[in-house]
């Protein structure tokens, strides 16, 4: 008997960083196939990398992505401070942390308000949404600037900041000069609590599953630029043991490659993975508002990320406040990084987690070798298998409610497929 | 506006990092009001409704990479009525015209295990070599304001106002001190376009050139004042071979610098 084919396309996956597609084959309401297509051109990045300067890594990896550069530059530097013996402490140390900041603001306001948002209200976009709930997109538009701001002063401009250097910055600001932040992000910080109120509230389809988180767990502090790399199931390695534990795979309907953990398959990073991992390192004002929104710090339905990302908004509002108080301005904008021979490995956490560098450098401080692997490259696979097991529970709805529901699946990860291209086009095709 | 429909705005993408186009989403304070005057009829990266074309205007981000893109460009040309290159990677090919200086096989296989699954030309290209552009706004990202600046100017059928003169006029405007004659730095202002207001060198550090070449740049003059100033060949080769690598001037400028080189 001829089977019956049902397929699910989205050919160009909307709300989301970078040219990825879907497709799902459903044959006798059974799952049979799916595909997060990548088709994202791939640029190259690693190869154009050798025989450059190890001083232009952070300004050439920025270009990765228009979204996080600040993330790749702070994995770029941190990755050559370590080739080089560099250690970078005090208050450089805190304007790398606060610049960050600015980029988890930014950019988790960008995808709770003008990304994911929508999908829970049944609007296409923001711009839509807006013209029921203005005052809601209003306060995502100036939560997102006042995440900007901060990379705007700190690092020059908001995309591709042109400041942040090996060895710290090429200017550093005054103490009054950073003053001004404080206002807006007080403001923030409220706006930020009312978030993850508002968030909370969302209709959440029931999608709990066993995920391996990974995370940077750092002693002290929520992680940003270092720590171990730990996992919900027992990993906890230095970050220079990375590829001991992880490969990437390259499959064919993929730019991207699918990084996977060694002997154990596929595994989550970004913010649900960080909150698990590192919930008694949240500020006081973080952890209870995640808690009155009935997070715990165990929250396995990637569809409650949104009230994560909130959550982790006003983590970066409050930090960024915590680091302004007690800010003096340093005394020196860098510390001098002569070439070395050497090999230097970096994690740091990317909005949408942990982002991989390892560079080789020869003694007049040339790149021999660029590794890097970004966070939506890690959370492919899991991506996919999100929508292997979500599919079978809803297969009863209609065509174009299935198909909504599924990019809403992917849009649980804030993939950046800029990034993973190195990486995507949805179709769900049903026999 | 009763009766009257608004402009159709497409966003479209290439090769790039998202960089450009989400300058238009950065434009926090103008969004809204913007999109009173406007119909986004095609944004992916913010909405999963596409209205059909034809467009009024259209905004292109990125290079020509791959065989699809080369068709799918084509196609978008005769759907827009006036159609504007956005940032370096459109405009000059992008960091990704590295590529261009290279073997490309031997790219694929540094990045790829299976370099068989992988479509890609061996060049990267501006959008202006492939079809005909209505207007080029530099930048790696562009300016907001100049972004901003183009939008409106299409859509009330005037030129946009975005200075030609040399980002070294810039930063005499803001008072900058010179960080070339002063220190000595690296710095490609004289010859680069205006647009990011000489942020460079009020960041202590000297321009690399983000917005690529003005209109008859002196790159030679200045090559040359760089090696007088005791860069290497190579050190001047990469300073013009980065985010505009695949631009004109800078392009023969680099060459020049390469083959020198390669004489030693």
């Amino acid at each position: 008997m001829k089977k019956k084919t049902r397929n699910i396309k989205v050919d160009y996956l909307a709300r989301v960083e970078g040219e990825g597609a879907l497709h799902i084959k459903i044959e006798d309401d059974k799952v049979s196939d799916v595909k997060l297509k990548i088709f994202e051109p791939p640029r190259f990045f690693e190869a154009f990398l050798r025989d450059r300067d190890f001083r232009e890594a952070p300004d050439i990896t920025a270009r990765i992505c228009g979204i996080c550069p600040v993330a790749y530059q702070m994995s770029a530097v941190h990755a050559m401070e370590n080739a080089l013996g560099v250690k970078v402490d005090g208050p450089l140390r805190d304007l790398r942390r606060l610049i960050y900041c600015g980029e988890w603001i930014e950019s988790h306001a960008l995808h709770i308000y003008m990304l994911h948002a929508p999908d829970f209200l049944g609007y296409e976009d923001a711009i839509r949404m807006a013209k029921d709930h203005k005052d809601i997109v209003e306060r995502g538009l100036k939560l997102k600037k006042t995440g900007n701001e901060i990379v705007a002063l700190l690092g020059g401009r908001e995309i591709h900041p042109i400041n942040v250097r090996v060895g710290g910055f090429y200017k550093v600001f005054s103490k009054n000069d950073l003053e001004p932040l404080k206002e807006n992000l007080k403001w923030a910080r409220d706006a930020a609590l009312e978030t993850v109120r508002w968030t909370a509230k969302f209709p959440f389809q029931d999608f709990e599953q066993d995920y391996e988180f990974v995370a940077l767990n750092h002693p002290t502090e929520y992680p940003f630029n270092e720590g171990r790399l730990v996992s919900s199931k027992g990993l906890d390695i230095d970050v220079a043991e990375y590829e001991n534990y992880f490969e990437e795979e390259h499959v064919e309907h993929s730019n991207a490659l699918h990084s996977v953990l060694k002997g154990g398959g596929s595994y989550f990073v970004g913010p649900m993975a960080r909150f698990n991992l590192n919930f008694d390192r949240l500020s006081p004002m973080a952890r209870q508002a995640a808690e009155e929104a009935g997070l715990k710090g165990a929250c396995r339905n990637p569809f409650q990320s949104i009230i994560v990302r909130s959550v982790e908004v006003l983590y970066a509002c409050d930090e960024a406040l915590r680091i302004l108080e007690s800010y003096e301005k340093p005394e020196r904008p860098y510390i001098e990084a002569e070439p070395k021979e050497g090999v230097g490995f970096s994690c740091t956490e990317a909005p949408r987690g942990i982002l991989y560098h390892r560079y080789k450098i020869d003694g007049d401080g040339k790149i021999l070798e660029a590794k890097i692997v970004p966070p939506t490259s890690q959370n492919q696979k899991t991506i996919e298998n999100d929508l292997w097991n979500f599919v079978p529970k809803y297969m009863d709805l209609p065509q174009d409610k299935l198909t909504w529901q599924c990019e809403q699946a992917i849009r649980n990860y804030d993939p950046c497929i800029s990034c993973a291209t190195h990486f995507l086009k949805l179709d769900i095709e049903r026999t | 506006m009763s009766g009257k429909s608004k402009p159709k705005v497409a966003v479209w993408k290439f090769a790039s990092c998202d960089g450009c186009q989400l300058s238009l989403l950065d434009c926090e304070d103008e969004l809204l009001a913007l999109t009173e005057e406007i119909e986004i009829a095609n944004f992916p990266e913010a909405s999963r409704a596409v209205v059909k074309g034809p467009y009024d205007l259209s905004l292109v981000e990125g290079s020509i990479t791959t065989p699809d893109d080369l068709s799918r460009i084509q196609e978008i040309r005769r759907l827009s009525k006036t159609l504007v290159t956005i940032g370096a990677c459109a405009t000059a090919g992008g960091i990704q015209a590295l590529r261009n200086f290279k073997d490309i096989h031997e790219f694929v296989s540094i990045v790829y295990a299976s370099p068989e699954f992988i479509s890609t030309l061996d060049q990267s290209t501006p959008i202006s070599s492939h079809i005909k552009v209505d207007f080029e706004l530099r930048g790696c990202p562009v300016s907001k304001a100049q972004l901003v600046e183009v939008i409106s100017a299409y859509l009330n059928q005037r030129t946009p106002n975005t200075p030609a003169h040399s980002t070294c006029v810039e930063c005499k405007r803001r008072g900058t001190v010179c960080v070339m004659v002063a220190k000595g730095t690296m710095c490609l202002g004289p010859v680069t376009h205006a647009g990011c207001d000489a942020l460079c060198p009020t960041y202590n550090r000297g321009c690399y050139g983000c917005f690529g070449p003005q209109e008859n740049p002196n790159t030679i003059s200045l090559g040359d004042r760089l090696r007088e100033q005791g860069a290497d060949s190579a050190e001047v080769v990469r300073a013009f071979r980065s985010f505009n690598a695949g631009a004109e001037a800078f392009l023969k400028e680099s060459e020049r610098h390469e083959k020198e080189n390669q004489k030693h």
